[in-house]
């Protein structure tokens, strides 16, 4: 068993007690902590992707219980590309968080630190409870981010959100309940080995429990038409952590593309492909309320927080084509907008902190000092939110476009994708002509500074969408990959065989 | 890799051509004009092989997954394009080198124009469809960038949005059609497609992927009804217009019809769509520049009816027409750059471009003047000019089409007046400009020559019109030839350049056009007035109040969804989750597994009913807020001991300890709260409300009765028969939590920690103001520390610490544990809080609540990674039996140093959460940093 697995996990749990430990640190050190913690994170999962390309499933028993009885951990390339998504928006979205965001509250870098805890458990995890009890993890620490800062403006859509989660989490808790009285077991591959064999009043109780799980991971993943506390909640939050949250709704993603790739996937017998009759006219329908949402924005932060949504639609809509090209074109879609979206958000709380009063609202106002720069960023970022080329965007939509055969499916995806883009097109450019060339006389009192830290990060993330389409061939390669070994769920299952170690022998 | 070199030139100029912005004009536009002539110059060597009828095609791999690859194709009619663009591009750099002004950002002017070269270059050169694509697509964005290039200007942002929303939008349909094609022919590279023609043709997907390929390409060539974008675009700076309107942007769409021409064309589909577009476009756009008195204006509208006319030619569907076709694109080109170069001269030296000030000029500008005449006369089709040679074509193409009965007079007709029309504003353009009286007060006056080279391009491209117009075969025969061999992808029909065919039906036609034209001219007066009697359309305008038209209708749609009422999201959650679960739930019915229902006894069924009716009251109860709480924690109570009453003593405790802990703290909240809240729900709402709320309930109660029912076969057994032997305990609860599924309780101290941590950052600031007198008005005690209690509590403490210890230690074999340790701590320590207050308890806790937090979670983490040194997974547990004298045969479990943790943690964040809440009643009587 390779302990490197656990590093995802255990890194930034041990930085996180760091910051405890040295709450009275000057905050300089605590910030070069934390930011060590989330390097050395983007540095280990790294090297977990590469490892992962192999193609073997490498499980990772703890407390030496061999599966199913023990909680395992298992790495695919699923689980690596997630992570590697993961530590590079957070890295960034770190740094920008020194210039000043972690100081507006107490305890910034432990909850930063503990979410990507609970967000790499969410990944590698092999076990239903345990991926309740990440879903915890993340809940906890993502409340007490989206309540940074303080203030009535958060303090409503944070309530709205830690609610609405919190009956998730129960109906998350009644599911595995279902699960575990009909099929005995909570390791995923188990339960992927036990539901193709339960028949009867047994499979409608796994079939019930099923749908329940979908609507916890729809919620999580801001699906029509549990999507509407998201808007206001990214939008309120101090933007490193709306630029973090961008990979929240991926957690739910990640969940139904896991679970029903594997436990009701293609091998699943009478359940295989549970819900995704329900799934594909739901994300259409969420891309649209998205696109609506966009156009009807009034701050650029709201704008990206739409957007969110429409990605959570795209996305969900390729995956529910339970191809393996509609899992890889997914999967290259999640990659881009994840980063590009984050860095949106920066771009947006950039441009809010030079106009003053006015902040990022869709309105005119004096001319930005620093405008040539964002207004580069916000084109370069529209541009691959959009999917216009030469960006990103563009690639990753013509691989969801591609991965439909003729139809009615082909139909509606295309008809919703073609005109979506066509308004989010006109939603960009009408904010962008506004925020940016629609100016008046007279100047802000004291705009921000673009300081080094905030500049790259903003611009990095947002730099991902050139070079993601650089590297398009290998990355698509990955994703290929990925979508095929998601496929054949027979090899994940074969974790169960990990056995126990024996003596300090092994490696 | 020349090609990819050419097309890559004009980028890499685009990233260099700025660094000389501080160096002036000069130094920039030579700067910017080297990539295409360098350009040109690769080019060249190709000319021998294409002449001969070569095709050069270089492939290199890039995305094979999207079937997307770096090929190039250059054929005669990519050369013709690509030469167009890059000579015309030389001289309207040179031009813009006089016509901006010193001011004016120059190195973002010629980045842009380069990338926009630089697209058109990749749009022509690219072998690709989705290469070319990608190219269509940022000619889009980049024109964007360019219209707005005065983006102070409400005109120019305007404009260019509406030309980014047509041409990007027409992108997308071309991007459909493209993909369709794609699907059809497996292939996207440019041979292939070509050579899948009949397969194409033949294709049930032929009428969508041809709709959508011409939606693409009549946006971008501002074809009926698109064209409305097209005149509005010339707010760019005049250099720009001069560009996208003769050589590039709307040629896009042309060159597209033109490459794909062997392909998609000969079928009823494409005739009737593509002639009928471009012979609406064609009279609407020559009908439209004879009343615009802009002159710039005449001009985009004289382009749009020229693209029609062009689209005309290669709807047709006749071989000879498409080279009337490719022969029209060259001459227009050059005329209509040269034409736009001399407007933006005139607006230049006089300051307006309103052709009712601007009279007489040819006194001030003769050089001008005569430059813009010839260039005029070829729009209008004069002979010995170029325009007349593609015009005769197209007329006498115009008398060949086969249209059945009376349909087979409109295309000559429609021609004719077309032509008419092109007269009448040519001659408008020349009389009105340079003849016609006097200057209508000029902004500047008097109006002078421009400098000398500015003249140059203007110079240039008049020369070609001519030479074109005397010398056809000599001048362009060659590159036409190949153009037209490589766009018909098949032999060239025999056809003639020569100046005059005779005396025909098609030379009659021009002739009635040029004496009906001049007429109309003349006229003019009574058309104007006829034309000012319809309410002329300002489609910036309706563009913009659509727009915000739809804004305001998604705001709207958006307000309702999205209305921020926890209630309704709630309500949305559990009608989805209703939704989804509904069939299988009903199918399950009331069923009872093989266990069957167990007798009922009088204990139990007390112990429900209490427990049903307590949760009820709690639901009636819930305005009147303590006594819903009260309830709540009876129902509490009644949970703990169902968990003693079915054997699960753990479970019981915990559960037990855990309802203390929240109903203090719920407690400590509801201080802040009004003791009851008014009803707010509708009648409707509430029933609404509890018939959700049964259903629900009813579809949670047969669940449990199959769960309940059945005979559990699970992986517990295998937690039953390991604990001892694996685990070192007999309290398999206790077990579980911490060695088999120790990882899932690190994760849940971590949220209790996090919780603490968070619950602490948001109280921190929070200050509430206390209500003076409870909900009835009666003020608060003034003992706040009752001397019974405070006596009472003191003792407890000790006797708590021991019972809690005693728990914890034999945790792992009977019931008990770090954690119902680490509650019974806590609880006993919030009864000090609550019987001596804060400050007593703080003073005798002298340290920060947030160490034994971060402590308690280290060493569970710490245990975990113990198991590493003995190259054993995290959380490995070990065990050994010690003797411990007094209290006998102990057990000592690594687990043991886990459950610590466990126990340290959850005192810590109980103590933190109370302490956090409890400071806010109490501001005045804490320390600061007292935790």
């Amino acid at each position: 068993m390779n302990h490197w697995l656990t590093a995802p996990i255990v890194l930034p749990l041990l930085g996180g007690l760091l910051q405890i430990f040295m709450g009275y640190a000057p905050l300089g050190l605590r910030r070069t902590l934390g930011l060590a913690t989330t390097t050395l994170l983007l540095v280990v999962s790294v090297a977990l992707l590469m490892l992962a390309d192999d193609g073997a499933y490498r499980a990772y028993a703890f407390g030496n219980w061999a599966p199913p009885f023990g909680i395992v951990l298992v790495l695919d390339r699923l689980a690596a590309l997630m992570l590697v998504v993961t530590s590079v928006l957070a890295l960034f979205c770190h740094i920008y968080s020194t210039r000043g965001t972690d100081a507006v509250g107490r305890h910034f870098h432990a909850l930063f630190l503990f979410q990507l805890m609970g967000l790499n458990i969410a990944f590698l995890t092999g076990d239903l409870f345990n991926l309740f009890v990440a879903f915890e993890v993340l809940l906890i620490a993502s409340y007490g981010l989206l309540m940074h800062g303080g203030g009535t403006i958060r303090t409503i859509p944070g309530l709205h959100y830690v609610v609405l989660n919190l009956i998730g989490s129960s109906l998350f808790l009644i599911s595995a309940g279902m699960l575990y009285s009909v099929l005995g077991t909570l390791n995923l591959a188990d339960l992927a080995v036990k539901v193709p064999q339960v028949s009867g009043s047994d499979q409608v109780v796994v079939q019930a429990a099923g749908m329940l799980l979908l609507i916890v991971f729809a919620l999580k993943a801001a699906v029509l038409p549990l999507c509407f506390w998201l808007p206001q909640a990214y939008s309120t939050a101090t933007a490193p952590v709306a630029a973090l949250f961008s990979v929240m709704t991926k957690v739910g993603i990640y969940a139904i593309l896991r679970v029903y790739s594997l436990v009701f996937g293609d091998d699943a017998g009478a359940l295989a492909h549970l819900g995704m009759d329900w799934l594909f006219p739901l994300s259409l329908l969420t891309l649209a309320v998205g696109v609506i949402g966009a156009l009807s924005a009034q701050s650029l932060r709201r704008l990206t927080a739409w957007q969110v949504i429409i990605s959570v639609g795209t996305l969900l809509a390729a995956l529910s084509l339970t191809s393996v090209a509609g899992t890889s074109a997914a999967l290259f879609y999640l990659i881009n907008t994840t980063w590009v979206v984050g860095g949106m958000f920066l771009v947006a709380d950039l441009v809010a902190r030079q106009r003053g009063s006015v902040e990022d609202r869709i309105v005119t106002a004096p001319r930005m000092r620093s405008r040539t720069l964002l207004s580069v960023f916000f084109l370069f970022g529209a541009i691959a939110c959009a999917g216009l080329p030469p960006l990103s965007g563009f690639f990753a939509k013509v691989l969801i476009l591609q991965a439909v055969t003729p139809g009615w499916t082909m139909a509606w995806l295309w008809g919703v994708i073609m005109v979506g883009s066509f308004l989010t097109l006109i939603a960009y450019s009408r904010a962008g002509s506004i925020v940016f060339w629609r100016n008046v006389e007279g100047h802000v009192k004291d705009p921000g500074r673009l300081t080094l830290p905030v500049t790259v990060s903003a611009g990095a993330l947002i730099a991902t969408s050139i070079v993601i389409v650089a590297m398009a061939g290998p990355i698509s390669r990955y994703t290929d990959a990925t979508a095929q070994q998601l496929h054949t769920p027979s090899a994940y299952i074969e974790i169960l065989d990990t056995p126990q170690v024996n003596g300090g022998s092994e490696q | 890799m020349t090609l990819a070199l050419v097309v890559l030139l004009p980028f890499l100029g685009a990233i260099v051509a700025p660094l000389f912005a501080q160096a002036g004009r000069t130094a920039i536009a030579i700067a910017s004009s080297l990539p295409p002539i360098v350009a040109l110059a690769a080019l060249y060597p190709h000319w021998s092989t294409l002449a001969a009828g070569g095709v050069l095609v270089q492939t290199h791999e890039w995305l094979p997954a999207i079937g997307l690859s770096l090929s190039f194709r250059l054929d005669g009619l990519s050369l013709l394009f690509a030469l167009l663009i890059l000579v015309i591009g030389v001289l309207i750099i040179l031009y813009a080198r006089y016509y901006l002004k010193k001011h004016e950002n120059v190195g973002k002017f010629y980045s842009l124009l380069l990338l926009f070269m630089g697209s058109m270059l990749g749009i022509v050169l690219s072998s690709n469809l989705l290469l070319m694509l990608i190219f269509w697509e940022l000619t889009s964005v980049v024109s964007f960038l360019l219209i707005s290039f005065w983006n102070y200007k409400q005109d120019a942002r305007r404009g260019a949005r509406m030309a980014l929303a047509v041409t990007g939008g027409g992108g997308l349909a071309l991007l459909a059609g493209v993909l369709l094609l794609g699907q059809i022919v497996g292939s996207y590279e440019l041979d292939d497609v070509l050579a899948a023609a009949d397969t194409i043709k033949a294709s049930s997907l032929y009428p969508v992927a041809l709709t959508l390929v011409l939606l693409g390409a009549f946006t971008k060539s501002a074809q009926f009804p698109f064209h409305f974008w097209l005149p509005h675009a010339m707010q760019a700076p005049t250099p720009v217009s001069a560009y996208l309107h003769s050589a590039t942007m709307v040629k896009a769409g042309i060159f597209l019809m033109a490459r794909l021409y062997p392909a998609l064309a000969g079928t009823e589909l494409w005739f009737y769509m593509v002639s009928f577009t471009g012979m609406a476009t064609l009279l609407i756009g020559a009908y439209t520049a004879l009343f615009k008195h802009d002159l710039k204006g005449l001009l985009a509208h004289s382009t749009v009816s020229h693209l029609g006319l062009i689209t005309l030619l290669f709807g047709m569907g006749t071989k000879l027409a498409a080279i009337a076709a490719v022969f029209h694109v060259i001459n227009h080109a050059t005329f209509k750059a040269s034409l736009f170069m001399a407007a933006g001269i005139i607006d230049h030296e006089t300051g307006t471009r309103d052709m009712r000030r601007i009279n007489g000029l040819w006194q001030f500008m003769p050089h001008t003047a005569t430059l813009a005449m010839v260039a005029a006369a070829s729009m209008a089709g004069v002979p010995l000019l170029n325009g007349f040679l593609s015009k005769e074509m197209f007329f006498a193409e115009s008398l060949n089409l086969n249209l059945p009965g009376i349909w087979a007079y409109l295309p000559p007709v429609v021609a004719t007046l077309a032509g008419v029309f092109a007269v009448a504003y040519s001659a408008r353009f020349i009389h009105d400009v340079f003849f016609n009286g006097k200057p209508v007060d000029l902004p500047i006056y008097p109006p002078h020559e421009p400098p000398r080279y500015m003249k140059i391009p203007v110079e240039i491209l008049v020369f070609a019109c001519v030479m074109v117009g005397v010398f056809p075969t000599f001048a362009i025969g060659p590159l036409l030839y190949a153009a037209a061999e490589a766009t018909l992808a098949g032999p060239v029909p025999e056809y003639h350049l020569t100046i005059v065919h005779g005396f025909n039906l098609p030379l009659l036609m021009s002739f009635l056009a040029f004496f009906l034209g001049l007429l109309m001219y003349t006229q003019r007066q009574r058309f104007f007035d006829f034309h000012a009697r319809f309410r002329e359309i300002d489609e910036k305008a309706v563009f913009e109040a659509a727009v915000s038209r739809v804004v305001e209708w998604a705001r709207r749609f958006i307000e309702v969804l999205e209305n921020g009422s926890l209630q309704r999201y709630v309500l949305l959650l559990l009608l989805a989750t209703l939704a989804v679960t509904i069939v299988p739930i009903t199918s399950l019915g009331f069923n009872v597994g093989s266990l069957g229902i167990s007798p009922i006894d009088l204990p139990t069924t007390v112990g429900s009913l209490i427990l049903i009716g307590c949760a009820l009251g709690a639901a009636a109860m819930h305005r009147e807020r303590l006594y819903a709480l009260i309830l709540l924690s009876v129902v509490g109570l009644m949970v703990a001991l169902t968990f003693a009453r079915f054997s699960a003593p753990d479970l019981a405790m915990t559960q037990l300890s855990v309802e203390v802990v929240t109903i203090v703290l719920l407690m400590l909240a509801l201080y802040y709260l009004p003791s009851w809240t008014p009803r707010e729900a509708s009648l409707f709402r509430r029933w609404r409300d509890a018939i959700i709320a049964l259903v629900a309930g009813s579809g949670m109660f047969l669940i449990t009765l199959a769960m309940l029912t059945r005979p559990l076969d699970s992986i517990s057994r295998y937690f039953l028969e390991n604990s001892v032997e694996g685990g070192g305990g007999s309290n398999v609860v206790n077990v579980i939590l911490v060695d088999f599924r120790g990882f899932d309780t690190l994760g849940e101290i971590t949220v209790l920690a996090i919780a603490a941590l968070g619950i602490y950052a948001m109280l921190r600031e929070t200050k509430l103001t206390a209500p003076p007198t409870d909900g009835q008005g009666h003020p608060w005690s003034t003992d706040a520390h009752p001397t019974i209690l405070k006596q009472i509590s003191r003792p407890l403490l000790p006797l708590a610490l021991m019972v809690s210890a005693f728990i914890f230690l034999r945790g792992h074999n009977m019931p008990g544990g770090g954690f119902i340790a680490g509650l019974i701590t806590a609880v006993a320590i919030i009864l000090q809080y609550i019987a001596s207050g804060m400050t007593w308890s703080h003073q005798r806790m002298p340290f920060n609540l947030q160490t034994p937090v971060a402590l308690g979670l280290f060493i569970a983490t710490a245990t975990g990674l113990a198991s590493f040194a003995f190259g054993y997974p995290f959380l490995t547990s070990t065990f050994s039996h010690i003797h411990w004298p007094v209290v006998g045969d102990f057990e000592l479990a690594s687990a043991m140093a886990f459950d610590i943790g466990v126990y340290l943690t959850v005192v810590g964040a109980t103590l933190m959460i109370l302490a956090s809440l409890g400071r806010l009643t109490n501001q005045s009587e804490v320390k600061p940093g007292a935790y």
